[in-house]
């Protein structure tokens, strides 16, 4: 095991709920004297919930996390787990409650690009200034300045003040000055949001290349599933200030979509679940689903059986199942249609078995949802029920598979047929 | 064996009073010279008059200190020609007080890049206080000039050895500008509203402080609280040193150094109290 560089024990941060002070010091004196007689505050709001105000809020709860030298740690959550605040902690921007944080070796922050940068000052100017707010010397800075505007692409306008750049060429600066920063963990909170597609591969690219050849360590919070799964080798996720789950990317993610622990579900009530319109659901009305091989893990090479359960409320001509299936990072990546469309009558209710091959797809997690459509005789569908719930399965690699090594992330989810070879004779 | 490792950053909830951390804001003292490059770079961008502005201001506040205090008040000036009197009195004072003002507000204008990123708050301040001091240095280099031209024009000037104690009240002044500054920015997070007292606080100051009135002028019965104001004896002494008025107040100095160094280290140890937190309260 490699060495550790940051080490965190029961690390808790505390906010007060309710407004923190009249702002004013009358005020909190005021505030103050009332309490002091029993009186009601006079500086809150009227309505607000008395037994609320005082009460506290941990934004994070217990957190003991170790990241080792090298590793490209990605932080999910979903809005307000406390990612921020981990970092924000972190980046000593604020102090923790309670815990301890120890690390070594220098950090470079970038929860947000672009802090410390004066308008009035020309980007070389602005590179110096960022650069040393980051903690980086003079001299440091000056062996690296050609580099930095090369990685800005910026080099035309380095002489012009900031305040006329446009906002991605902001956005590129200030990350070609952090990215260059010599530190050994790096703390990026969503920096990638901004700047075009090709700008943000090449910085995550700088990024894994400092993890993994550099032996940098990276902490990255991201809302963004694939380019956490293209940068980190390791995850957690933080929900409502505790690490649930700590370990594989993909299982990681899996867990924060909101599957417990990676168990998938093999059966699925739809009765009450929300549909995306009002239309949907009307005409036919899909009751459950339910995989027949009783399990959500599928192997390559066996069929995966699904039975469907619906109800025809009306007459539809000639309906039908689609299943679209996404990877996890909510690409689509192909579906499933129905060979055989069923006429329904009025009152009655279907139960359809169907079978599907999956030897195209590769390993890895993905949902789908039920799509009851009906097709008419041109081509185009009509969407008749699409409960709105995930429908998770996973699929695993057969023992026959004797194709190359998979890696998702450059050869995406789906394997066409082999090359038939026709013909090999030596010459 | 993980165990022995050493860390070279611990952060903890509790932060312990005596620290200074000096040390750290030493280390990042390229980072305090940007600042201040910074400053003076942005201050006078797309004006007309540019750097021009750091000498007009002082000769039109010492010019109109002349007609308003000298001829119409008629307050006296030791014989030292009102507008040479005004300069010199103003020197220093002004430095205090834009060291004051300039720092009191660390905290709330720089709230959105301190929410950001880590570097040690009190290079802020620091460059706050070097950046006032260019401003001092012109108004000082002004003074002897103006020195000059009274003595060529045959007024008597008597500056005495003491000018060279001139960089240590220049210091002493930069120290207990920050001090108080600090101070007040420590405050500021919690209560905004301080800022506004600043402005009339310094007024205030100013008039206990012998800047636009020779100390001669003050009755003996008010004399001692005025110099017990740290303020009254650094420029009390600036004037003796370079303009030769009045005496040279070396007792109340000694009180006035002691205060200074007093406030400077209490303002560290509040400001880095407050530094760890300030995010979640401003």
């Amino acid at each position: 095991m490699s060495e550790t560089v940051i080490k965190i024990e029961g690390l808790k941060k505390q906010y007060r709920l309710g407004t923190i002070g009249g702002g004013t010091l009358t005020a909190d004196l005021q505030s103050w004297w009332a309490r002091k007689r029993g009186k009601e505050d006079p500086n809150t709001e009227i309505g607000t919930d008395m037994s609320k105000v005082g009460e506290t809020f941990y934004a994070l709860n217990g957190i003991n996390l170790e990241v080792h030298k090298g590793e490209a740690l990605g932080i999910i959550g979903a809005n307000g787990a406390g990612k921020s605040t981990l970092l924000k902690l972190l980046c000593r921007v604020t102090a923790p409650s309670e815990g301890t944080i120890k690390m070594s070796g220098r950090i470079a922050s970038m929860l947000e690009v672009g802090t410390g940068f004066h308008p009035e000052l020309t980007g070389r100017e602005n590179i110096y200034m960022n650069g040393a707010i980051l903690g980086m010397t003079r001299a440091e800075i000056d062996s690296k300045i050609e580099e930095i505007i090369d990685f800005s692409e910026c080099r035309q306008f380095i002489d012009t003040p900031v305040k006329r750049y446009s906002s991605g060429m902001y956005v590129k600066l200030a990350f070609a000055v952090a990215a260059h920063l010599d530190a050994e963990i790096m703390i990026m909170d969503e920096v990638l949001a901004v700047g075009d597609v090709k700008f943000q591969q090449k910085c995550l690219g700088k990024m894994g290349n400092a993890a993994s050849n550099e032996g940098k360590t990276v902490l990255y919070v991201s809302h963004n599933m694939s380019t956490i799964r293209q940068l980190c080798n390791r995850c957690i996720v933080l929900e409502h200030g505790k690490i649930v789950f700590d370990g594989d990317v993909d299982k990681a993610i899996a867990v924060y979509l909101g599957i417990q622990k990676g168990e998938f579900k093999s059966h699925y009530l739809f009765s009450d679940t929300v549909r995306p319109s009002l239309e949907h659901g009307g005409k036919i009305f899909a009751e459950e689903l339910r995989f027949l091989n009783n399990s959500t893990y599928f192997v390559q090479n066996e069929p995966v059986e699904v039975e469907v359960k619906w109800k025809a409320n009306e007459e539809v001509r000639r309906v039908g199942i689609l299943f679209m299936i996404c990877t996890l990072d909510d690409k689509t990546i192909g579906f499933f249609q129905s060979d055989k469309l069923i006429d329904n009558r009025a009152g009655k209710e279907y139960s359809v078995k169907v079978q599907m091959d999956i030897s195209s797809l590769m390993e890895g997690d993905y949902y789908t949802y039920l799509d009851i459509i009906s097709l008419n005789e041109f081509g185009t569908h009509v969407g008749l029920d699409r409960p709105v719930e995930k429908i998770f399965f996973s699929v695993r690699r057969s023992k026959e598979y004797d194709g190359i090594i998979w890696n998702n992330n450059a050869l995406g989810h789906v394997e066409f047929p082999r090359i038939e070879t026709v013909n090999c004779r030596e010459m | 064996m993980e165990q022995d490792q050493k860390f070279d950053i611990v952060i903890t909830g509790d932060s312990k009073w005596y620290e200074l951390k000096l040390k750290e804001v030493f280390r990042y003292r390229d980072l305090i010279w940007l600042f201040v490059k910074r400053s003076f770079n942005a201050q006078y961008k797309q004006t007309v008059l540019g750097p021009l502005w750091y000498i007009i201001n002082p000769l039109v506040t010492s010019f109109i200190s002349t007609i308003i205090f000298g001829n119409i008040a008629g307050i006296k000036s030791d014989g030292v020609p009102y507008f040479l009197f005004y300069l010199v009195g103003y020197t220093l004072w002004n430095y205090f007080s834009t060291c004051v003002s300039a720092t009191a507000s660390t905290f709330t204008t720089n709230a959105g890049i301190m929410g950001k990123v880590y570097f040690p708050r009190l290079t802020m301040p620091i460059s706050s206080v070097l950046y006032a001091a260019v401003n001092m240095i012109v108004v000082f280099v002004m003074s002897i000039l103006a020195m000059i031209v009274y003595w060529l024009s045959g007024n008597p000037v008597h500056t005495n050895i003491y000018v060279l104690i001139i960089p240590v009240l220049m210091l002493q002044t930069a120290v207990l500008g920050l001090g108080v500054g600090i101070i007040i920015s420590s405050l500021t997070t919690k209560y905004r509203d301080l800022v506004i007292l600043v402005g009339f606080g310094l007024s205030l100051w100013m008039y206990l402080t012998p800047v636009v009135y020779p100390i001669s002028e003050v009755p003996d019965s008010l004399r001692t609280i005025i110099l017990l104001n740290p303020m009254s004896a650094i420029v009390q002494n600036y004037k003796y040193a370079l303009l030769g008025v009045g005496a040279f107040e070396i007792g109340y100095w000694g009180v006035s150094i002691a205060i200074t160094v007093l406030l400077f280290f209490a303002g560290v140890m509040l400001f880095n109290k407050v530094e760890k937190t300030f995010m979640d309260t401003v």
